[in-house]
């Protein structure tokens, strides 16, 4: 029995195995990388997608940032009996008076519609909203001028209006000539300015802004805020949050909403990650099809390496250790399409994010994932030509043909 | 004189259509140190017969005994130890890695023994010295003629220190001066002691060597050195 015993074939060490399973590459390098390419796209598509996708809501987070999250909207809700709710007139002087709030300004609705000329029907209205605004408006809601001025002291009392960026885009108007005008409520507004889009009000982008005396003179507005925009300090914002409404509308504190735009944009920013399903299916795809292409062509190469395999066998190798062999080949063939992946769906996601200026995110679960998606797909890819390669008896792998 | 390999009324059929009766009762023996040839003409059984005394293959019936193991008695691991520690082999196309040195293709013949990679170096820088091929260690396959090729393969079938080296045709592609430089190699081998089975169509070839075992269609026709022994039953 001490003689069998001498018999327990010796274990492959890790660097032999590694020699062992590279032959199929380094002898056919061209063919390994063909093969290697269906996997290579699939992780890069699935890199690209999970990078893309975290660069831009890192680059959305930043800009939301940027434009600060303690902007606070108050805004008219329902009565009781499911009517449109109003704000006292004294609302946004008294939300002023709170100590941490730092500006406010507010907008009020008017009936008013615009229109590019009075030719237009009146029934197309582009869905735009003729708005009173304050004058420090724009600082507390992040926006800028883009083209000519905003509204001041004198324009304020004047039939002059400002686009906000949606506003001109649907009226046509991208530029501030001198005489420029739009028909707004029955008569001619001279256009002061185009505002740069407010990522944090989009009701402003949708609205022309005339001064609130300009809209109670020529528009018949009550002069009643229905939107009130409040900046506090950073770190006060939970707590001016609680206290808002019941500051609106102290006789009615359940008849006002009250908001945080950022929140919405960064709930925005998670929900878009939803969408990539998709993309991320079609790369499961790839890299299915590039599964399939490793194992054919691992197939292929036994059917080659027939004499090999024999002369492995007569040289003491066990069927273990021709199966090892070639499932090690398999997983080192994916592993390298996955690391190719990897790098492919890094670059394409840095180049895209600096075109958009955004910082390049790729989440550690993306390149993690490809590898380890890469490592799986070569073991399953491996099986059957390994377990082939192990069956072939010494002596058939031996014939010559 | 131990007896190294012993074959007991061997027969191998295949399943062929039609069966093919490859060897029907063949018995033999080799005793360590012995050099011998195999010869006979092209489907005599003689490369099914080498398999056979490899633990490449089992017989259909009878009795196959390496270093008194019965192969029978062995499963496929074992088998496959047994030829890492006790059998090296020679075939008449090499096999040789090309992508691998010289050195390297001599070492694997150790690869699956369990020796370490320096070991296995080492011991193959000391096999490629006994057959004549020390200076080209670190040469590629491709760039040693059909000879030298050839000596690298036993070489390779020397390095684990085997207790019989089998050899297939190892002179078949090449050319009779060649093949006799071969032989030759062989020869001066077995005078060192090793145990060789070397399996030839070549006539002439096979009149130089101690002991010659004829084949015609699966059975041993004459064996020139049947010498009785006490071992043999
Ligand atoms: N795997 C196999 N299947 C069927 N027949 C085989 C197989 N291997 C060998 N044979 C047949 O067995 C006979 C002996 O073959 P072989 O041992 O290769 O002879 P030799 O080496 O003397 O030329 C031949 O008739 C051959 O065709
Ligand atoms: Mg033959």
């Amino acid at each position: 029995m001490s003689e069998r015993a001498a018999l327990a074939p010796g274990r492959l060490r890790v660097t032999d195995l590694a020699r062992v399973a590279s032959i199929g590459v380094r002898t056919r390098r061209l063919r390994a990388a063909l093969s290697a390419l269906g996997i290579a796209i699939g992780v890069a598509a699935i890199v690209a997608v999970l990078g893309l996708s975290a660069s831009s809501q890192a680059g959305l987070l930043g800009e939301i940032d940027r434009l600060g999250t303690n902007l606070l909207t108050v805004t008219t809700g329902q009565t009781l009996f499911g009517q449109t709710a109003e704000l006292p007139l004294a609302s946004p002087a008294m939300i002023g008076r709170i100590g941490s709030v730092t500006q406010v300004a507010d907008t009020g609705s008017t009936n008013a519609s615009v229109y590019r000329s009075p030719l237009i029907p009146s029934a197309e209205t582009g869905a735009l909203a003729v708005q009173a605004a304050t004058l420090g408006l724009l600082p507390v809601v992040g926006a800028s001028v883009l083209h000519g001025a905003y509204l001041n002291g004198a324009t304020a009392t004047d039939p002059v209006a400002v686009l906000g960026a949606v506003a001109a885009q649907r009226l046509g108007i991208d530029r501030v000539y001198p005489g420029e005008r739009v028909w707004l409520g029955g008569q001619w507004f001279y256009v002061s300015g185009i505002l740069s889009s407010a990522v944090l009000a989009p009701d402003v982008d949708d609205s022309v802004l005339v001064g609130f005396a300009a809209a109670a003179r020529y528009l018949g507005f009550d002069g009643r805020p229905t939107t009130i925009y409040v900046r506090s300090q950073t770190a006060s914002v939970a707590a001016v949050q609680r206290v808002l409404a019941a500051t609106a509308n102290p006789e009615a504190p359940n008849e006002v909403d009250v908001s945080q735009p950022s929140d919405v944009l960064t709930a925005r920013a998670d929900a878009q990650g939803a969408l990539n399903g998709l993309f991320l299916g079609l790369g499961a795809v790839s890299l299915l099809v590039g599964a399939v292409g490793v194992a054919n062509i691992m197939l292929i190469s036994v059917l080659e390496r027939r004499s090999e395999i024999g002369l492995r066998r007569a040289l003491g190798a066990t069927r273990g250790h021709i199966r090892m062999q070639f499932l090690s080949e398999a997983v080192m063939l994916a592993l390298l399409g996955g690391a190719a992946g990897v790098a492919l769906g890094v670059l394409a996601t840095a180049i895209y994010a600096s075109t958009k200026g955004w910082a390049t995110v790729i989440p550690t679960i993306a390149w993690t994932g490809g590898i380890g998606a890469a490592l799986a797909i070569g073991a399953l890819a491996g099986l059957l030509p390994a377990i082939r390669a192990a069956r072939l008896s010494p002596t058939e792998a031996l014939r010559t043909l | 004189m131990s007896v190294v390999l012993e074959l007991d009324d061997v027969t191998k059929r295949y399943d062929a259509e039609p069966p093919v009766t490859a060897l029907a009762g063949v018995s033999f023996s080799v005793r360590e140190g012995e050099l011998v040839a195999i010869v006979g003409p092209s489907g005599s059984g003689k490369s099914t017969l080498l398999h056979l005394m490899g633990t490449l293959d089992l017989p259909s019936s009878g009795t196959v005994r390496i270093t008194g193991l019965d192969v029978a008695s062995l499963s496929d691991r074992e088998l496959s130890g047994l030829r890492a520690s006790r059998i090296g082999f020679v075939f008449q196309q090499f096999f040789l890695a090309e992508h691998a040195t010289v050195l390297e293709n001599v070492a694997d013949g150790l690869l699956y023994s369990g020796a370490e990679a320096s070991v296995r170096r080492a011991r193959a820088a000391e096999a490629l010295g006994r057959v004549g091929l020390a200076q080209r260690a670190g040469f590629r396959p491709t760039q040693l003629s059909g000879g030298e090729r050839q000596r690298v393969a036993i070489a390779r079938a020397l390095v684990g220190e085997p207790a019989i080296v089998l050899a297939d045709e190892p002179t078949g592609n090449l050319d009779s001066a060649t093949g006799i430089a071969i032989v030759a190699l062989l020869e001066a081998l077995h005078e060192a002691g090793v145990t060789i089975v070397v399996i030839t169509h070549d006539r002439d070839l096979a009149a130089r060597l101690p002991r010659r075992v004829e084949m015609l269609d699966g059975r041993i026709v004459a064996d020139t050195g049947l010498a009785p022994h006490p071992e043999v039953v």
